[in-house]
């Protein structure tokens, strides 16, 4: 418990909780050395490293939050670590070269992608055990649920669409072509949009989910950069639905968007290359990975600024954060 | 008779195909002999065409969801039969890629207009292609030569190595290349401190103990040179530029043809998710992909991805997106590749090899460019003699 709230236990536990909701944990995966960083979110600093498999990359939690769940390409397996004992519990089935994955809204299902052999595998979380397959396009890699948990969106690179797949028949329903190499997908909280990053386009595509459609797309212009080095990557989207976060790459800002208008408010200058963020669960900040600066920049949600860099290990590539 | 067959066709193609349009791609090439110095050089009977064949399963698995459907087939041109390249594209296929020697490309490229074809060169690197010569109706998927000289150029620069021992072979290409190479010294501002002529004696590239003779002539070439920091070969026939690492009088490394090579694409590259396109092509073919393959395949998705964009498989619909700026072509480059609409020449990064590894890629950090960074590599706009007819 921090000082601060032994010293007003007796006035207020409720000030005291306010004061704490800071305290979370957040998990790096760092490509190059192999390893997690976990980071205090109140302290903003490592306080441990995690020893995982070969160049791990997409990272979460399992929904209970006992677990962390690491895609470890060179090793084709997704590896579950004890949040606990930090120890590597199973390494589940995914097939080769996992990179992206996401769970369904209970918890019990893990959907990979496999850029591979252009499948999605199903993974039972309880048995650890692969249950199935749906074939999509070419190299898919991004990878989001539905709020209700009865659509998978999967996006293809080389194909270049976003893939609607009804999670009980575990069917194609609908196909939608965004721009170049599509990285990332994320759907709004309350489902009434579906947000897909295109890395080589440059753009974010934004989908209505039951129509199928295309609703708009932002782009983004950033004086003095070419827009070679704008590349759409990572994408985090506030729970009120009002305001978007997107990591775009070589370009080493993050786009803050109004989610309502869709249109670009500001950018900020993270570290280089920067490609996966996430909120902290209170979300007060947001989480960069900053793969060739080798570091994690944190940015105060409500300021719109950024406060802090943290160096991690080498190429940190994806991030999770946990509610304790 | 003619009438009830077509509807028999017609009937046959509504149960078999549904409704997926398909457009048939024709992948055109005069193979030529494969002398080279290292025997791990040798190219496979299906160099560039397995490159192609991978892109038009990718179109497919993307047309599998828009109903579009892609074939390729594969038209290979007999030496004797070289002048009358253009019949060799007769059937009812819009879109060619070609892989062909500047001379046959521009025959094909005339014969091919007054059919509204569209072709895709993924062979012939001469500048003068998409400059004197360039073709309204030819889009250059190939680097150019004075791209590969540039990329090179910018590295050496980068690493201060800027005084150059130049050796050029007697062949046209050759000495095309030295000219390439000239030109991108005296635009970096790298100075040639010497320069040779290799001749070409017309001996044989492969002799049980070549070796013992090589390793006393080539000192001996080198020699007496003023102080260099690179050596810088031109040698695109394949003479004598594979002999020139370690061999060389003073201790300096090689590049150009040998040592340090300027290309489209490596075996060995990894980054920006070229390893799930190198695992992909090796699990097709059994072997790895070369630039040659990846010209092809980038010709055969820039197809698809027109069509795709476009719902057409019309060349002069395709033509008229692939030169916009909605286009933009993924091809693990780390960037996106457009097209220069002055010439149609694709816009690309060059990779350096040294055979085993990519050791860089241009254009170097602090090349900087008004339109794009991969303008500072080869012929730009402002110098340009091509006006697309």
């Amino acid at each position: 418990m921090p000082p601060i709230c032994r010293a007003l236990l007796g006035i207020g536990l409720l000030i005291c909780a306010r004061a704490q909701a800071g305290a979370f944990t957040a998990y790096i995966s760092n490509e190059k050395s192999n390893t997690i960083s976990i980071v205090d979110t109140e302290k903003l600093a490592v306080v441990g490293t995690i020893k995982v498999g070969q160049r791990p990359r997409g990272i979460e939690l399992t929904k209970d939050g006992k677990f962390i769940l690491v895609a470890v390409g060179d090793d084709d397996a997704v590896q579950m670590i004890d949040t606990t004992t930090h120890e590597i519990v199973a390494n589940l089935p995914s097939g080769p070269d996992p990179e992206l994955f996401t769970q369904d809204p209970t918890g019990k299902l893990l959907y990979v992608a496999n850029e591979n052999d252009n499948t999605v595998t199903i993974i039972d979380l309880a048995s650890r055990t692969r249950i199935g397959d749906v074939q999509v396009g070419v190299e898919p890699e991004g990878m989001g649920m539905s709020p209700d948990g009865k659509i998978l969106v999967n996006t293809s690179e080389t194909t270049n669409m976003a893939h609607f797949i009804d999670t009980q028949t575990r069917e194609i329903v609908a196909n939608v072509l965004v721009d170049a190499r599509p990285r990332f997908a994320e759907f709004k909280r309350d489902g009434s949009e579906l947000w897909v990053s295109s890395e080589i386009g440059g753009t974010v595509t934004v989908i209505d989910p039951t129509k199928h459609e295309v609703k708009s797309k932002i782009a983004f212009e950033i004086p003095g950069l070419r827009k070679e080095a704008i590349q759409a990557v990572g994408i985090s989207i506030t729970a009120d639905g009002r305001t978007g976060f997107v990591a775009l790459g070589p370009a080493n800002r993050i786009a803050v968007i109004n989610a309502e208008t869709h249109a670009v408010q500001k950018y900020l200058l993270v570290g280089q290359r920067v490609w996966h963020t996430a909120f902290t669960p209170d979300e007060k900040y947001l989480l960069t990975t900053n793969g060739v600066s080798n570091d994690v920049s944190v940015i105060d949600v409500t300021s719109l600024k950024v406060i802090k860099t943290i160096q991690v290990g080498e190429l940190p590539w994806g991030v999770a954060i946990s509610r304790h | 008779m003619r009438q009830f067959l077509v509807g028999i066709l017609l009937f046959a193609c509504a149960a078999a195909c549904a409704n997926a349009a398909e457009v048939r791609v024709v992948y055109l090439h005069a193979p030529e002999s494969k002398a080279r110095l290292s025997l791990i050089d040798i190219p496979a009977d299906d160099d560039g065409l397995a490159g192609a064949r991978l892109a038009i399963e990718d179109n497919n698995t993307t047309g599998r969801f828009l109903d579009q459907q892609f074939a390729l087939e594969d038209v290979r041109v007999p030496p004797a039969e070289k002048p009358a390249v253009g019949a060799f594209m007769e059937g009812d296929a819009p879109l060619v890629v070609a892989d062909l020697p500047a001379d046959l490309l521009l025959m094909a490229a005339d014969a091919g207009r007054a059919r509204n074809l569209l072709l895709f060169n993924i062979g012939a690197i001469d500048d003068r292609l998409r400059e004197e010569d360039c073709r309204g109706n030819v889009i250059h998927v190939a680097p150019t030569r004075s791209m590969l000289a540039d990329g090179l150029a910018q590295y050496l620069v980068w690493k201060q190595w800027r005084r150059w021992f130049l050796i050029v072979g007697t062949h046209a290409e050759d000495r095309l290349f030295g000219d390439a190479l000239r030109r991108s010294a005296k635009r970096f501002g790298a100075r040639i401190v010497q320069e040779k002529t290799f001749e070409d004696t017309g001996g044989a590239r492969r002799t049980d103990s070549g070796i013992a003779q090589i390793q006393r002539q080539l000192p001996v070439f080198t020699q007496g040179v003023p102080a260099y920091d690179v050596l810088v070969a031109a040698d695109e026939s394949e003479v004598f530029a594979g002999y020139l690492p370690y061999r060389t009088w003073d201790p300096r490394p090689v590049a150009g043809s040998a040592g340090l090579v300027p290309t489209s694409w490596d075996p060995s590259f990894d980054q920006w998710g070229a390893v799930q396109m190198q695992s992909r092509f090796m699990k097709m073919f059994g072997r790895r992909m070369t630039a040659r393959d990846m010209q092809a395949w980038s010709a055969v998705r820039m197809i698809g991805e027109a069509a795709a964009r476009t719902r057409s498989f019309d060349p002069g619909t395709l033509l008229k997106f692939l030169t916009g700026s909605d286009f933009a072509l993924a091809a693990f480059k780390g960037q996106r590749l457009t097209l220069r609409d002055w010439n149609l020449q694709l816009r690309q990064p060059i990779l350096l090899s040294d055979g085993k590894m990519v050791v860089s890629v241009s254009p170097q950090e602090g090349f900087l460019h008004q339109v794009s960074e991969l303008d500072t590599l080869g012929v730009d706009r402002p110098e340009t003699r091509c006006r697309l007819k």
